[in-house]
This record gives C-alpha cells, sequence and structure tokens, in this order.
C-alpha cells in the first residue's frame, strides 16, 4: 500500500547488469564464497542495496551487482531466471510511502533514513536498509521489505508492527561507540555508531548508523532517548491523543465484568454467595474515602460507614471473593508505622475493634496474613526480574552458548523462579485456610495493592473456576488489579518518574498463572499465547487498562477538561477488546481447543454441581472440624471472648521452609487424586516443576528455535482437529438440513505443524535456517573428578597386538 | 479414573498388563491367584515382611518371589500397596542390622535397583527369615553369578508378533538403497572371524577386497574396522563406524588403513575431505597413545579432518548418574534445585552427546563429505552418535518399527556391551564396565520427542518400557555383549524379543500427534535452554512429582478424533440415504473419503 509499481527497464538475466527487485541486503562478499564471519560492517556500496534508497539518494550512482549473488537469491528462493526476468517491476518507494503507519493522534517526531537493521539471526552482518522513525507513539524500523506479500502470517499485531518499539516498551538504549556499549539515558554529547533497543517483551534491536547523514543521526539517538527514557507528564501518553482522534471508539468488552458500577459488585456478591454477610457500599462516591480505593468496594456487612471513612479506608478488611463453604478472601490496608505513640495506640485498638466484629459469628474463624513479612518485598521482586530478563537480552549467538554452560545456576542465581514458588505455596496456604479449615483469610499490606493483588488472583484462579475463563480472568484483573487499584503507571515506570517504584508484580501474577495453565492445560479457556500477548499489552498505550495507578486518577483524567481538543471526555479502550489487537484468526490462538467447557449449570443442577465441588475437595483430616468450634464459640460470654481472639485470630507461621503438617497433608491429598478441571487446582511446586515460561521469554531468540517443533506442534495439530470436526459437524447438518448439498467444501487450511517454528505465533520473519544451531562454547571442567576424567573406558593395553 | 480399589502404586504396570495379556491367552495361570505370574514364573518363596516405603513410611505387607519379580502386596492399607520388581532390576542386596541391634524396623534388608530407586524391607530378627529371604534373592537376581539361566530362557509367553523378524541387516540395508555400485555386503565376518564383536553382514566400499579389510583389522582396536552405518539417499555421502586406530607412542602408521579411508573419501563422489569424529575430548584421545591407542593424525591422513566432540568416558557417565538419583531420590532437592541439577552434570553430558550428533547429521546432510566416527572401542560413544544421527537424518527411525531396527542394527548388533554395561545377572555391584550409556542414549531420544512432539510414532511409554526391559531380562533382546555370543547361546531360539511385547500392543505405545514426515532433518536444540530432565522417568518413583496419567492433551485428542471418526462415518451413511433418495449428481463435493485421506489415520 505504500509502494507503487514501477517497471524499469532491465537487460536479461545472467548478463550481470540486471537486477532483482530485491531490497534485502547480503553482506559483501568476496567472489561468491561463503560469507565471511569476520567481516564487521555493512557496506551500501557492495553487494545488494536497497532499491527504494538508491533511487531516491543516488540516482546517478552506476549499480553494484555481483551476478553471483542473483544466481544465489535465486538458487534460495527457489524460482527459475525466468520467472525473474518476467518480474522486474520494481517496487519503487514514492514519497508518500515513507512516512510510517500512523495511528490517529500519532504524529511523526523525527527520522532517520538509510538505517542499517541487522537480522540477529546467524552472528553475521546480514540486514535491512530502512528508515528509522520516532513518533509520539512508537519507534518504528520501516524496511523496504516490510510489505512482503508471499508469507502473510497468521497472527498479526494490528496496532504494534514487528518493527514497532512503542515508547513504553523501551527497557534500556545503549550506543555503541567504538565497540563498546554505553547506556543513553539523558543528553548526549556524542552520537553512537551503533544503536541497540532492549525492549520490555525481551526483543532486542540492533541498528547502525554509519550510513545515516550525522544531522539525522543527532535528531533520531536524541529523540528516540528523550521520548522513551525521560519523564513524562500523564496527559503526554499517548493514550491521550489517541483516544481524542480516534473515532467511534468501539467498546467490545466481551463480557468482561468491569466493576465500575455498584452492580457489577453486588453480581459478584451474588456469584459467590458472600452477600449474605457482606455488602457493597457507595461511601467512596465522589473518592471522599480515599482516592486510592474504587468507587464501589464490598465490606463485612457490619462494618459501618463511619469507620470506612475514618481512617481513609485503612485498617478495614475489603472483600475480595467468598469461598463455597462461606469463607471470604479479604484484604487489607495497613496502618504506616507511626512514631507518635497514641496515634499508634489508637490505630491499634481500632483494629482490635475491626477484629472482634469480623470475628464473631456469622463469621468464619480469621487468620492474618501480612504479606509484606510473609512474601519477598517489591524491590526484591524488581532486582530478581531484572536479573533474570537479562538472561534473555541476548547481543547474538556467542553470547546465547556462552550463557548455556551454566544455564541453571545462571536461573537460579536470579531468584525469580523461586519468587515464583514462594507466591504459589502462599496462595497453596491461603487456598487451605478457606477451603479446609474454614476461616477467613485476611491479607494484610501497606496499600493493600500490590502482593494482595498477585495473591487474592491467584488464590481465585485456583479455587472458581470461573477465574479460569477468559471472560472470567479479565473480569478478576479488573476487580483485584485495574479496579482495586494496582499502580501500573508507577509499577511499570510507563512516565519515568521513579526507578524506585518500578516492580513487575503484574508480570509476577502471570508467570504464576502460567505455570498453572502448562500443568493443566485443558482447565484453562485461555492459551499461554494469550498470557504473552497481555503482557506485552502492558506497555500498549491506546489501552486505559494498565495506564492509571487508580479508577480515581483515570475518572479525573478522563474528563479531557484540561486538553484543548473536542469536548466531551476521553474514550478509552480496553485491553479486553482484543479485536483492536488482533484479527478473529489470530484470535483463535488465545483460545484454548483443550479447554473442556464445564456443562452450563441451570438452576436445578447447580446444588448437584457445587455438591460434586465440595465431594472433591473435602479431604478425610478435615472434616467436621469447623462446625464444633463454631458451636462452641456460641456459648462464650463475653468476658471469654477476648480470650477467645487469640484463638480465633491466627496468623499465619512465617518459617516458610517448615510448612505446617496440615498444608503438606492438603497438598499431598490434593495430589493423589484425579484432577478436576473445574474444582479445585493446586499448582505443583517442586523444584522441577517451576519451569521457565518459554514462550515469553524465548520467542526473540533465534537459537533457541525449534523448526517445526515446541509445543506449537501439538497446538497446531488439536486446532486442525478442531476446525475439521467443526466443519464436518456444518457438513452433517447440512445434510441434514436436506439441502442438496452441491456446495462444495473446502478443508479448512491446514497448519502444517512442521514448518511452524516453536517461536510461532511470535518472531514470524525469522528465516529459516538450514543450518542447525550448535553450541560454541566450551565444555567447562569436570573440577573434582579428574581421576575419572582421564581414564579410558576400559583399560587395555592394545600396544600388545601390534606384535 | 482410579477408584480407590485399585492399587495406590503400581511400580511396573506394564508387568501388570502383560500379565492380563497371559491371563487372556489362558496359559499356565492359576485362577484366583493373587499374584500375577508370567508362563514359565515359578513362586519361590513369600515371608512377612515391612516396606519401609520412604513417601509413605512403613507398610505391613507380603512379599512374593518367583523366579522373575519380587511382588510385595500391602496387608492394611487402603489403597492396597504393591510392588512389582522384576528381579533383573536389582543391582545389589544389602543387610541392614545385625542380631543385636535396637530400634523400630532397624533390621533387614536394603535392595538397590538399577532403575533409580532402593528398597528397603524390615523383617523380624527371630528365625532365619533374612537369611532365607536374602539367599533366595541372591540366587535370582544374579542368575549368572550362579550358574543359573536368565528369566528369559524359561519365559513361555506367546506374543502374535514375533520382535526377532523386525530386523534383518540385508532388507535394511537393501532400504536405504545398498548394495549399489559403490558399496558392497561383505560375508567376510559371517562366522565372526574377522572382528568377534561386529554383525556378520558389513557394508563396505566397493574398491576395497576383503584382504583389504583383514590388514585394515591389523590398524584398529580389536579389529573393528571401518564399516557403513548409513547412507544418505541423496548426497550419498555416508555414515561410517569404527574404533581407533593403534597409533601407540610411536605413532605408528597403516598404508591400508589409509588407504581404505581414502577409498570411503572417494566413495561419495566428492573430492573433499573425509570428516572424522572422534567421540572423545582430545586429551582422552592422546593419553590412549600410551596404551597403544591414538587417533588419525594429519601427516598419515592429508585428506582427512579431524573434530574431537568431548564426550566423557563411561566412569564420568556412572558417577553422574549417581549424583542426579542423589537429588530425586527418595526426596527431591527442595531447595536449590536447579544448581543441584547442574551440579550433577547429567543435562550438560546429554547436551554434548547430541551436539556431537548434530554435527555428524549435518556434516553429512550438507553433502560435502562423508563421516567417520569412533571413540576408543567404538561400541559405546560411537553408538551414541551414529544411531542418533541416523535418528535425525531419517524419519523411518523415527517410527516404532524403524527406531527396533535402529537399536538393533547400531547397538545390539555392532556390539554395545550390553551385558557389561547393564551387569545382567551379574552380582558384582561395583563393576567398572557398568555404565547408563544406553540409558543416556535413550533420554536423548525422549529429548528430541519433547522438542519434536509430532515427529516420533512413538510415546514416552515406549521409552519408558524398553529401558524397564533393559534390565528385567525377561526378553532376549539386551543379553550378552555381542551377535557372536548370543549365537552362540541361540537366543533367538530360546528367548523372547522385546519387540515381540512392544509390537503386539503398538497402539499402547503410539503417540497420536505422529505426523508422517519423509525425508525431514531433524535437529534439535542442545541448549540448556531447552533440555529438561526426564522427570517422568527418573523421578517416577515419587508420587509427588508423578504427571497425569494419562495425559490429559494427548486423552483430548484422542476424544477428537474418535469424534471426527464417528463424525465422518455417520456423515458417509447420510450421504448415502441422500444419495438413494436424490438422484442427483453432486459429484463435485468433496466426499468424506477424500478428507479422511487428508488427515493421518492413526490406528
Amino acid at each position: 500500500m505504500w509502494y507503487q509499481e514501477v517497471s524499469l527497464p532491465c537487460e536479461g538475466p545472467g548478463t550481470g547488469t540486471g537486477g532483482p527487485g530485491k531490497t534485502r541486503v547480503s553482506h559483501p562478499r568476496a567472489g561468491g564464497g561463503s560469507g565471511q564471519p569476520g567481516e564487521r560492517c555493512p557496506c551500501p556500496r557492495q553487494g545488494w542495496v536497497p532499491m527504494g534508497f538508491r533511487v531516491l539518494h543516488s540516482q546517478n550512482h552506476p549499480r553494484f551487482y555481483d551476478s553471483t549473488e542473483v544466481i544465489k537469491e535465486q538458487a534460495r528462493s527457489g524460482r527459475s531466471l525466468q520467472l525473474r526476468a518476467n518480474e522486474i517491476h520494481i517496487k519503487e518507494p514514492i514519497e508518500k510511502e515513507v512516512n510510517p503507519r500512523l495511528l490517529p493522534g500519532e504524529l511523526l517526531l523525527c527520522e532517520a533514513s538509510t538505517v542499517y537493521k541487522y537480522m540477529q539471526e546467524d552472528g553475521s552482518n546480514r540486514g535491512t536498509y530502512g528508515k528509522l522513525v520516532c513518533t509520539n507513539f512508537k519507534i518504528s524500523f520501516l524496511d523496504d521489505d516490510s510489505a512482503s506479500d508471499d508469507n502473510e502470517p497468521q497472527f498479526k499485531n494490528k496496532i504494534v508492527g514487528e518493527n514497532d518499539i512503542t515508547l513504553q516498551c523501551v527497557d534500556q538504549i545503549y550506543g555503541v561507540y567504538d565497540e563498546k556499549k554505553k547506556l543513553l539515558t539523558g543528553q548526549l554529547r556524542k552520537y553512537p555508531e551503533k544503536l541497540i533497543i532492549y525492549c520490555k517483551d525481551l526483543r532486542v534491536f540492533n541498528f547502525c548508523l554509519r550510513y545515516t547523514k550525522e544531522e539525522e543521526v543527532k535528531r533520531i539517538v536524541s529523540g528516540i532517548v528523550h521520548h522513551s527514557q525521560t519523564p513524562k507528564l500523564l496527559k503526554r501518553l499517548f493514550l491521550f491523543s489517541y483516544a481524542s482522534a480516534a473515532p467511534n471508539n468501539t467498546d467490545g468488552r466481551n463480557q468482561t465484568v468491569m466493576f465500575e458500577t455498584l452492580e457489577d459488585w453486588r453480581d459478584e456478591l451474588e456469584r459467590t454467595k458472600g452477600n449474605v454477610k457482606y455488602k457493597a457500599v457507595t461511601t467512596n462516591e465522589g473518592y471522599r474515602v480515599s482516592e486510592k480505593l474504587p468507587l464501589y468496594f464490598v465490606v463485612p456487612l457490619c462494618i459501618s460507614e463511619e469507620s470506612i471513612l475514618k481512617y481513609e479506608g485503612r485498617g478495614i478488611p475489603i472483600w475480595c471473593w467468598s469461598c463455597h463453604n462461606g469463607a471470604a478472601l479479604l484484604k487489607m490496608s495497613a496502618f504506616p508505622k507511626e512514631q507518635d505513640d497514641s496515634t499508634s495506640q489508637m490505630q491499634k485498638a481500632f483494629l482490635d475493634g475491626i477484629y472482634k466484629t469480623i470475628s464473631k459469628p456469622p463469621y468464619e474463624l480469621l487468620k492474618l496474613d501480612d504479606l509484606s513479612s510473609s512474601l519477598p518485598s517489591l524491590q526484591d521482586i524488581q532486582t530478581a526480574y531484572t536479573r533474570f530478563k537479562q538472561l534473555f537480552l541476548i547481543d547474538n549467538s556467542t553470547d546465547f552458548w556462552a550463557t548455556d554452560v551454566k544455564w541453571f545456576s545462571l536461573l537460579e542465581s536470579t531468584n525469580w523462579l523461586e519468587i515464583i514458588r514462594r507466591v504459589l505455596k502462599k496462595a497453596i496456604e491461603v487456598a487451605e485456610c478457606l477451603e479446609i479449615q474454614h476461616t477467613n483469610v485476611l491479607l494484610i499490606e501497606e496499600t493493600a495493592t500490590d502482593l494482595c493483588c498477585v495473591i487474592s488472583s491467584l488464590v481465585q484462579v485456583m479455587m472458581d473456576s470461573y477465574s479460569r475463563t477468559k471472560s472470567g480472568f479479565q473480569s478478576l484483573i479488573q476487580k483485584e488489579w485495574v479496579i482495586g487499584g494496582h499502580g501500573f503507571l508507577d509499577r511499570c515506570n510507563h512516565l519515568h518518574k521513579s526507578e524506585k517504584e518500578e516492580a513487575p508484580v503484574f508480570l509476577l501474577l502471570l508467570n504464576c498463572v502460567w505455570q498453572l495453565v502448562q500443568q493443566y492445560p485443558p482447565a484453562f479457556e485461555f492459551t499461554e499465547t494469550y498470557l504473552t500477548v497481555l503482557s506485552d499489552s502492558l506497555y500498549v498505550p491506546i489501552f486505559s487498562t494498565f495506564f492509571f495507578n487508580s479508577q480515581h486518577q483515570r475518572d479525573t483524567n478522563k474528563s479531557g477538561e484540561s486538553l484543548k481538543t473536542q469536548s466531551g471526555p476521553f474514550r478509552f479502550l480496553t485491553v479486553w477488546d482484543w479485536a483492536v489487537q488482533f484479527d478473529p484468526k489470530a484470535q483463535a490462538f488465545l483460545n484454548n481447543p483443550l479447554y473442556a467447557e464445564k456443562p452450563k449449570p441451570d438452576k436445578s443442577q447447580r446444588k448437584t454441581a457445587r455438591f460434586k465441588h465440595q465431594r472433591q475437595l473435602s479431604l478425610p483430616l478435615t472434616q467436621a472440624k469447623p462446625s464444633t468450634k463454631r458451636g462452641f464459640f456460641r456459648e462464650e460470654t463475653d468476658h471469654l471472648i477476648k480470650n477467645i481472639l487469640g484463638k480465633r485470630i491466627g496468623k499465619f507461621i512465617n518459617s516458610s521452609d517448615e510448612p505446617p503438617n496440615s498444608l503438606r497433608e492438603f497438598y499431598d491429598s490434593w495430589h493423589s487424586k484425579p484432577v478436576d478441571y473445574h474444582g479445585l487446582l493446586l499448582p505443583r511446586i517442586d523444584g522441577p516443576e517451576i519451569k521457565v515460561w518459554a514462550q515469553r521469554y524465548l520467542r526473540w531468540i533465534p537459537e533457541a528455535q525449534l523448526h517445526g517443533g515446541g509445543t506449537i506442534a501439538t497446538a497446531a495439530k488439536i486446532l486442525d482437529l478442531m476446525e475439521e470436526v467443526q466443519s464436518l459437524q456444518v457438513k452433517m447438518d447440512e445434510e441434514h438440513s436436506q439441502a442438496v448439498s452441491g456446495a462444495v467444501h473446502s478443508v479448512p487450511m491446514r497448519r502444517n505443524s512442521a514448518r511452524l517454528s516453536s517461536l510461532f505465533p511470535f518472531a514470524l520473519l525469522q528465516r529459516q535456517s538450514v543450518k542447525p544451531a550448535l553450541p560454541t562454547s566450551t565444555w567447562k571442567d569436570l573440577e573434582d573428578e579428574d581421576d575419572l576424567v582421564k581414564r579410558d573406558d576400559e583399560f587395555v593395553d592394545l600396544s600388545g597386538d601390534m606384535l | 479414573m482410579a477408584s480407590s480399589s485399585t492399587p495406590k502404586y503400581i511400580s511396573n504396570s506394564l508387568e501388570n498388563s502383560s500379565s492380563k495379556r497371559t491371563l487372556k491367552d489362558g496359559t499356565n495361570w492359576e485362577q484366583n491367584e493373587e499374584i500375577p505370574r508370567l508362563p514359565g514364573e515359578t513362586r519361590v518363596t513369600d515371608k512377612d515382611v515391612i516396606y519401609m516405603c520412604p513417601f509413605n513410611g512403613p507398610v505391613k505387607g507380603r512379599v512374593y518371589i518367583t523366579n522373575y519379580r519380587l511382588y510385595l502386596r500391602s496387608v492394611e492399607n487402603d489403597p492396597v500397596v504393591i510392588l512389582n520388581v522384576p528381579l533383573g532390576v536389582i543391582s545389589r542386596i544389602e543387610k541392614m542390622g545385625g542380631a543385636s541391634s535396637r530400634g523400630e524396623n532397624s533390621y533387614g534388608l536394603d535392595i538397590t535397583c538399577k532403575d533409580m530407586r532402593n528398597l528397603r524391607f524390615a523383617l523380624k530378627q527371630e528365625g532365619h527369615s533374612r537369611r532365607d529371604i536374602f539367599e533366595v534373592l541372591t540366587k535370582y537376581a544374579f542368575p549368572q553369578s550362579h550358574n543359573m539361566l536368565f528369566f528369559a530362557f524359561v519365559n513361555e509367553e506367546k506374543f502374535p508378533e514375533n520382535g526377532w523378524m523386525v530386523y534383518n541387516p540385508m532388507s535394511e540395508y537393501r532400504r536405504q538403497g545398498l548394495p549399489n555400485e559403490r558399496w558392497r555386503v561383505t560375508f567376510i565376518n559371517e562366522h565372526y572371524g574377522l572382528c568377534d564383536t561386529y554383525p556378520s553382514l558389513l557394508v563396505v566400499p566397493y574398491n576395497a577386497t576383503d584382504e583389504d579389510l583383514k590388514k585394515v583389522a591389523a590398524f584398529r582396536s580389536r579389529n573393528r574396522i571401518p564399516v557403513l552405518s548409513w547412507i544418505h539417499p541423496e548426497t550419498q555421502a555416508v555414515i561410517m563406524r569404527c574404533s581407533q586406530p593403534l597409533v601407540g607412542m610411536s605413532g605408528k602408521r597403516n598404508k591400508d588403513d589409509e588407504r581404505y579411508l581414502d577409498v570411503i573419501r572417494e566413495a561419495n563422489g566428492q573430492i573433499s575431505k573425509l570428516t572424522i569424529y572422534d567421540a572423545r575430548p582430545n586429551v582422552n584421545a592422546v593419553a590412549n597413545k600410551a596404551t597403544g591407542g591414538g587417533y588419525e593424525g594429519e601427516d598419515a591422513y592429508p585428506n582427512a579432518e579431524l573434530f574431537f566432540l568431548d564426550i566423557h568416558n563411561i566412569h564420568v557417565m556412572r558417577e553422574s548418574l549417581k549424583k542426579l538419583k542423589d537429588i530425586v531420590y527418595p526426596n527431591v532437592e527442595e531447595s536449590h534445585w536447579l544448581s543441584s541439577l547442574e551440579s550433577t552434570h547429567w543435562l550438560e553430558h546429554i547436551k554434548l552427546v547430541l551436539t556431537g550428533a548434530i554435527q555428524v547429521a549435518d556434516k553429512v546432510s550438507s553433502g560435502r563429505s562423508s563421516v567417520l566416527v569412533h571413540c576408543s572401542d567404538g561400541w559405546d560413544r560411537t553408538a551414541q552418535l551414529t544411531s542418533l544421527a541416523m535418528l535425525m537424518l531419517d524419519s523411518y527411525y523415527r517410527t516404532i518399527e524403524g527406531f527396533e531396527v535402529l537399536v538393533q542394527k547400531e547397538w545390539i548388533g555392532f556390539g554395545h556391551k550390553f551385558a557389561s554395561r547393564i551387569g545382567h545377572g551379574d552380582k558384582n555391584h561395583a563393576d567398572a564396565d557398568r555404565s547408563p550409556i544406553f540409558l543416556q542414549f535413550i533420554d536423548c531420544v525422549w529429548q528430541m520427542s519433547k522438542q519434536f512432539p509430532t515427529a516420533f510414532e512413538f510415546n514416552e511409554q515406549f521409552l519408558i518400557t524398553i529401558l524397564d526391559h533393559l534390565y528385567s531380562c525377561r526378553f532376549g533382546t539386551f543379553l550378552y555383549n555381542s551377535e557372536l555370543l548370543r549365537e552362540k547361546e541361540k537366543v533367538t531360539e530360546k528367548t523372547l524379543s522385546l519387540w515381540s511385547l512392544i509390537n503386539s500392543e503398538k497402539s499402547k505405545y503410539t503417540n497420536p500427534f505422529y505426523s508422517k514426515e519423509l525425508n525431514r532433518a531433524l535437529y534439535p536444540v542442545a541448549s540448556m535452554r531447552h533440555l529438561e530432565l526426564w522427570v517422568n522417568y527418573y523421578i517416577r518413583w515419587n508420587p509427588r512429582i508423578r504427571q497425569q496419567q494419562p495425559n490429559p492433551v494427548e486423552q483430548r485428542y484422542m476424544e477428537l478424533l474418535a469424534l471426527r471418526d464417528d463424525y465422518i462415518r455417520r456423515l458417509e451413511e447420510l450421504q448415502i440415504t441422500n444419495n438413494s433418495k436424490i438422484s442427483n449428481s453432486s459429484a463435485s463435493s468433496t466426499s468424506p473419503s477424500q478428507m479422511v485421506s487428508q488427515v493421518q489415520t492413526h490406528f
């Protein structure tokens, strides 16, 4: 669409002067021999040069073609010479095409031509020339080849292309000066020869600027660094320009409950049967309680409006979810440590009062869990992830194999998998309390918007099969995170305001959920690809979902008063409208074909379903315990309550290494039974079971690519079969309806799993290299086994044979 | 799935099902018998014991010992705990505690198995119960040390398929298009006169005479001359295997060997160098000179390029597996799992073996040069490399029968010393000849099947079954060190083949996701990022780690397949009735049978 077909006169093939309309540049080679690995820089004056560039900028230059290259390329592409000769309709760039495809509200800020982008795949200097642009939304490399038509990908993001990096997706930018890498952050004195951009979705881009005009280098480098790395005002987020410019935003929420209205909360209470003991409150209307709390939320019935207002919502148990047995998961924002004794005394008294009220029947026993002491701190999480992601931001093949030797200890030293394990374990603990001990669990954290969100979401994913459907999971993210007030803006550091606030808390949840998805594939309506694109969407600022710290912040910025754009409030898109990013064909990859849908229970079936669920879960060791205790408690007189409270409000024992026996039993007993994919789901957390989310972390690394392999190979087969079954179903219906079936049914397109790569559906344009990847690193010493190493298999003196 | 009455632990599901088979066959089966018994299996003794289960604590039960297995059934537990262990897997039997030992359950037997577990039984101190059981076990677990026959020789099972017919060297070479104008079949080793550890039928260059071969044999360790393993159907490049040349300290040369290698080099019609892969680390190859071995020097073999693949010796592998067992049995190392795993080096060894095989395969398929592979004797690392390279290059070997042929040819035929490496029926548990070389190969195959889940016709159960019977001594397949010895012992006449069992129940070992693809080279990625510990094999005894069986993904796929077949059948019926009703020619529509042909049928 950005190209105009122009026919150029051309001599026949084989003369060495004609050239194919190819824009891919391969490295200059001596006499057609194989590429020299030692060659460092690409040179546009030899070998193939991009057509568009040449015509635009150096029309008078003679054309250089290496005829052997042409033939080689033909051999590679398998096309005949004849075809080539006929094909010389060169895609000639015209003025219009140099512009990137812009979204509504997107503005081109700066650009540079003749930028050379290395293809990472083989350590050679292969690559393409093109234009590097920076807009208020993205950094984009416009490669003349990008309109390659023969390989229309099945999975394409409509908003962020293969060579697009949204400004929020940029992690770090390095400049290369005389072979030395230097981090680029603010003002630059000297401009680099090479630019390396590391992205938050773990892509790595290498751009060579040696052939770009100095002026343009200056403009593009400082532009990119400025727009992606320096502090920004909220209102300067692309979100706002897009929302004001984009016409008629659709509002496809796919049954996702947004939790923006009182109704949503009431429905959720009803769904979980929590409405007996909990109520949705309107106390925060106009944000008079707190700007951090959502407009509507749910608290125990016995909590008065007065106490909610007293400390801006601190010290108030806020309802997350109710278990089928009535036990509830609650969260609470703790009081900060007070210097002043009397204040802290008052707060303590307030808390005691609250605990007392909600420990009384009809409420269950209460367990408190202070997550800030029982889980790693946000800083630990940030440190671990920073180290972890570094393992996947690989510069080249040598790097890949060098780190391969010590891979497991490197992984371990990041501590990321251990954190995932601890979080999963905590979630199991909480599930055990709710399910077996029949107690309410109150999660406590300073703001109750970080680890509280992780644990409460995980517990719901494990215990409530609705959260394992797509709309259920999305509703859960809305409830606990988006409306729940997780500070996405600060935690993702979208505005580059403070690195201290940055922590991949939401990614931690997705990583934990992924563990469950890969351990129990039939239990989830969505796929790991869904989780991966969801994690990518964290950095796409056209959706409001992940770009505010709270509902209050979103609401106040929505009005649009401060901007002189059109009237009325902004209409933001939600990320749950997947059609914005993916067409229906691509969306198919988000749905799990293995998901065994729960038979929709009508009213009469509901009871039995619940009963079945319960039976599945009930374990011999815990029956009847709760009921006796409650009976006992009812007979207590007031003066005893204080003593009893000690027992009724238990704290978690936090020696994480030695879990209580009941937990062990709960875990073992559950795992010894067949899995009910619609019932309780407990993650396996032993060492070998916690894995690296290969799709997210390895997808851009060519060395890790399996041609025709990986989980996608089986997934594609299942999808094919599903489609076939569906088309057969249609055909049967038609036969039944007896409309003389003359219509020809095409057999559904097959994904040839053998041709897919394990990186599918990502990294689409990675060329299939025929060569296998070979480790280049050397074997490290078996230090302690020297004597064994030196021995031969079997000691036999062979010299005798020679006689 | 498992109802409460089913035993909680079935240590060897295969044993169970095969006994069901015999029940169906009705041979030699005593009705109402509680313990499974194969035809030919006889009861020796039984005793009350306490099984010290490392996962669930002491289990009271009765142990039954036959000439084939140890079988334990718990008496009190619900569900019933069952152990079903072929005596062949026993590596070592130790007495623990003495007559004076105190403490509960401190007196009994500790049995070390070859399949990554230990069994502990506590016995009563009174009487001679321990001595009796110890003696019986020792006798039947180590028949070779007691001048007794392997169970395979008394096994009277019957199978509809005859596994001994699976491999016929001549037809396998014919499948490869051999002999041809450059390669011939020689019968020089028919009576194992040239080399007593090689098979009788060999493929050698057409231009090398039998006399030449004899001269070459004098210069190769144990006379294991370079012979053809596989030929590339298009490039005609070949994979050759042999043992090290007898170069020695003085750097001896042998004109015949040099010429022979040149003949091999020329046989694929290319003029490039012959590539020699020495599987050993460089230093070890050099060290071998001291004992008369060595490698092909540049001076003597100017037309060859030599690469060392740095794969370690059998002792290093044995120690590595020992360390692996330490971290997974009985309990999985809890803290620092990854670094513990790394410190065993097991996956690193797997990586090196795979890397070597990839190099061999890549060299051959690139078509420029033929490849010669050897280590010291050419029966351990060499077998791993050639068979894995062949698996990568030739999709036939990725089928059930093809894989059986591969094992039969490259391992059994070419004299991998199964008897020494496994120590079948031999009480000498500390024998330095023992090493998990074949296990390592199967692990490599598993890694490949994990990376390419649609490329192999067989499933994980197939590989586990092979490993179980590598030790069980129920079949003759893996017994003895060489073809010569197997012929002497009349193994094919007197025992059954493991492939009989497998091929008689193929569906059990079939991967439903398999899509047949011809001639596609399959290169695994030998990176730690993709290599995994084979949990379902190494940690299978641990009930807490065990994977969901059957695999839910596989199960769902099978359901869909059944649904599809059902639809197709019903559609066909519908169309027949419709067509008969309306005499309309709707021939243009895709008929169901056409649709079926588009899809691989898996049954």
